[in-house]
């Protein structure tokens, strides 16, 4: 694996409380406990509200959690961990910034040179399929291209970790399944660990090595999934027509249905 | 055979298409500008009638040719204190010094005071005190303290500027995408980098929208500070011409400050233009006016 033992995450009995506006204690997640090898995919899925994007929170150092410990790499998460990328659900790209000075950030921040930087940005750029581009500004993208630039701009600095919290979530299915591929040819090449959130099981079993199911909230690990279907594993389109993917896909749904119908029995009775 | 026929239709229509367009473009900007030269036309002209036949006295409510009269006056004869132009120039660089103290002022303040919690919290309230008190009494209080000089009416066109160059900026900064922060924190940005690369930026648009009202604002603390107490600019001219029941000199130095104040908001939207070149272009229609 490309980066050893520095991208191994361990997470044990993670616990988050908030306090509601209201004053009250709430719980997001409850006892978290599991470990990423170095360079797995992993994809967290479960129903709304049962603190995936908490989870992730916790391992790029941006949340302390309330218990429990977040360890990277054999060392405790305390701040901003090292050598993190994040990717949002949400755009998170700077409208004032071209598509080229979006890229450039990271390493620029890191102190690398302006000129290095650019002509690393171009080649990022180039990787993700947007050469001619550099010069744009973000509203001028599509959804698609937008997602792209922030790929590139998350891979830039070769993270030992890459964050994913529902990056695909708010694309159109062909524009998505183009976006996975292309996820899954960069990953192959750097090998971080990933940590992806994502409530479409399709995506989860597609791209992981493993499946997490988390309970609805309080958030906790109900099972674990090994998915053993080989890589590299190309068009993710195609994959999903293999009997080996559907009942994979299958074994995990009937875990993951029980919570998604307690989440929505629970909501339904609060409103 | 039979389908090119079709097409070199369909090239004729979109040329017809193309001169129909372009026609009604043409008619729709020619009727706005009959409008926009009939407006003037009417206020005056209605004003002008109305002090002729006596509905109104042009004794105090002066008369649109007796204004131009004025005008013609004030720069071909200039005024008790100096030519127009120096008057001018004095009001113009009072308003101007004013605008830049109050704009810098605001500016720091608001971003500082937006990036910190316990400080917003510590000053909000006096800010609030500060802002409710009738700011134009303060320039009786310059007088007395700073004399005549330009510097009372600098301060006084500070002061009126930065408070709404401080709110926009306060409000910009608290206004930032949180997503746009956790990123380029996890990017690796000091506190520093994370003002330079999102906050400031960010609350830049905020800022710039808000020079449009503060430049009129440091115009009228300029003029207000002057008709207090001062031996040169346009205020003092004002001033003087009310005292003889004059209001046509009165006008005239209004329609001269509008014209500066005009200049000005060009000058303020090409700024706009360079600095926000990010933005997308305007969709609300509200921001042509």
């Amino acid at each position: 694996m490309a980066h050893g033992d520095a991208a191994r995450i361990e997470i044990s009995g993670l616990t988050k409380r908030f306090l509601t506006p209201n004053g009250e204690v709430f719980t997001a997640i409850q006892d978290v406990s599991f470990v990423i090898e170095p360079g797995q995919f992993c994809a967290i899925v479960g129903p709304t509200g049962c603190g995936k994007s908490t989870t992730l929170g916790q391992v790029s150092g941006l949340e302390r959690p309330s218990a429990g410990t977040v360890t990277v790499g054999g060392q405790p998460v305390d701040g901003i961990t090292d050598g993190v990328s994040f990717m949002f659900q949400a755009d998170a790209l700077f409208p004032w910034k071209t598509v080229l000075a979006n890229v450039m950030t990271g390493p620029t921040l890191r102190g690398m040179g302006k000129k290095e930087a650019s002509s690393l940005a171009r080649d990022w750029l180039r990787r993700v399929g947007l050469s001619g581009f550099e010069d744009r500004y973000p509203h001028q993208l599509s959804g698609g291209m937008r997602k792209r630039v922030g790929m590139a701009a998350a891979l830039i600095n070769e993270p030992r970790i890459l964050l994913m919290d529902e990056p695909f979530g708010a694309l159109d299915v062909q524009t998505k399944a183009i976006m996975q591929t292309e996820l899954l040819g960069l990953w192959e090449q750097l090998r971080p660990s990933v940590l992806f959130i994502t409530h479409d099981l399709d995506e989860a079993v597609a791209l992981s090595d493993r499946v997490l199911i988390m309970t609805s909230s309080p958030g906790s690990i109900k099972h674990s999934f090994d998915i053993d279907l080989p890589r590299p594993r190309g068009d993710v389109q195609t994959i999903r027509h293999e009997p080996r993917f559907l009942e994979l896909q299958d074994r995990i749904w009937s875990s993951l249905k029980d919570e998604v119908e307690r989440a929505y029995a629970a909501t339904a009775g609060a409103a | 055979m039979s389908s090119t026929i079709p097409a070199t239709k369909a090239i004729e229509s979109d040329t017809d298409a193309q001169a129909a367009s372009r026609r009604a473009r043409r008619r729709h900007t020619q009727r706005v500008w009959i409008g926009r030269i009939l407006v003037p036309v009417v206020f005056l002209g209605s004003w002008q009638i109305a002090t002729e036949v006596g509905w109104l006295d042009k004794f105090f409510f002066g008369q649109p040719t007796a204004v131009w009269q004025a005008l013609v006056h004030l720069f071909t004869a200039g005024t008790a204190f100096g030519s127009i132009w120096l008057n001018l120039w004095v009001t113009i660089k009072e308003a101007l010094y004013g605008f830049l103290l109050g704009t810098g002022t605001g500016v720091v303040i608001g971003l500082l005071l937006g990036q910190n919690r316990l400080l917003a919290e510590v000053f909000g309230p006096y800010i609030k005190v500060l802002n409710s008190i009738p700011r134009i009494i303060l320039g009786s209080i310059f007088i007395v303290a700073f004399g005549l000089g330009t510097f009372p009416k600098v301060l006084l066109a500070a002061v009126l500027v930065f408070f709404v160059v401080f709110f926009n900026a306060f409000q910009g900064v608290r206004e930032v995408d949180q997503n746009l922060i956790a990123n380029i924190r996890v990017l690796g940005a000091s506190p520093l980098q994370i003002a330079r690369h999102v906050t400031i930026p960010s609350a830049l648009t905020w800022i710039i929208a808000s020079l449009h009202t503060a430049f009129g604002f440091a115009i009228i603390g300029a003029l207000v500070e002057e008709v207090l107490g001062a031996q040169h600019g346009i205020g003092l001219i004002i001033k003087v011409a009310q005292g003889n029941f004059d209001p046509d000199t009165v006008f005239a130095c209004m329609a001269i400050m509008g014209v500066v104040t005009l200049a000005a908001e060009y000058l303020i939207t090409l700024l706009e233009r360079r600095v926000l070149s990010w933005r997308p272009p305007n969709r609300s229609e509200a921001q042509a006016i």
